[in-house]
């Protein structure tokens, strides 16, 4: 097949944006767990998702599926937990991977 | 029907790639048109640098300060790497994980460009993204392919979503 340019385009944007809200502080309680949130993006491959969970967390191929077909079908899923500077790590490793990672204090 | 393995693991632990020709130069072209997008902080990149704390303009500026530029040094080397070694006749297992990581990029590119959703429509060959979408679906295949080759090396073997019609996007 021939090569295609890739051409610069300015398109609609679904990637996550950032909020107008001014940042509302953390809560000074400091055992509560920051929780990684994956995001649906209809972009990545199901096999691709559940690879990286495997690789990343050494998650079983069962529970790797299982957290992936709950980003699928409820749009997000918490896929791991922990001290904030860990979370913050994980989000970026998943962002390595191309995957639409967050993180958020649990409430 | 079993198709063709682009990417089977030999006994000295190396991926050999049978791949054709005209793929070989396509896996040559589109990472130099994607590293120039990432230098340029092209619109249709966006979903390569998601934002991290969507409630917390601070945190995020930080994150961005922090990782944003592992994050670009890491891809542009991926895709180097696949246009560099896309005529290798086998890969070792840094190298195939840098494909898979060049595809991914390309992937979320070009996807964020054709605008991709939940259900892709079949393309008509006169409209005019239809180039683009056989590129898309190629590269997704290609990815599926690479998937497959390195879950067997993982427990439990390969992920969820592969069929012999073709990979299933989420």
């Amino acid at each position: 097949m021939r090569a295609v340019g890739v051409v610069s385009q300015a398109g609609p944007m679904t990637a996550p944006v950032e909020t107008e809200r001014p940042s509302s502080g953390e809560d000074v309680r400091p055992d509560r767990p920051w929780l990684v949130i994956v995001w649906n993006d209809p972009i990545n491959l199901m096999s691709y998702v559940t690879y990286v969970f495997q690789k990343l967390f050494g998650y079983s191929r069962e529970k790797a599926t299982r957290l992936m077909l709950d980003v699928h079908h409820k749009g997000r899923a918490i896929v791991t937990s922990g001290p904030r500077e860990r979370a913050e790590m994980d989000v970026f490793r998943l962002h390595e991977h191309g995957l639409w990672a967050t993180l958020e204090q649990a409430s | 029907m079993i198709g063709r393995r682009r990417f089977a693991r030999d006994r000295h632990g190396r991926f050999r790639t049978g791949l054709g020709s005209n793929e070989r130069e396509l896996l040559k072209a589109l990472p130099r048109q994607a590293q120039e997008l990432l230098e340029v902080q092209d619109p249709s990149v966006q979903r390569v640098f998601p934002v991290a704390y969507p409630n917390d303009e601070k945190a995020e500026s930080d994150y961005r300060e922090m990782m944003g530029s592992n994050l670009l040094q890491r891809h542009q080397h991926s895709l180097d790497t696949l246009a560099t070694t896309a005529d290798s006749s086998s890969l070792d297992e840094e190298e195939i994980h840098q494909w898979l990581d060049a595809l991914e990029v390309l992937r979320l590119v070009l996807g964020t460009q054709l605008d991709v959703s939940e259900d892709i429509a079949v393309v008509d060959d006169s409209d005019p993204r239809a180039p683009q979408f056989a590129v898309y679906r190629y590269l997704s295949m290609l990815q599926g392919e690479i998937i497959d080759s390195l879950a067997e090396a993982l427990p439990g073997g390969a992920g969820a979503g592969v069929d012999d019609e073709g990979e299933q996007e989420l």
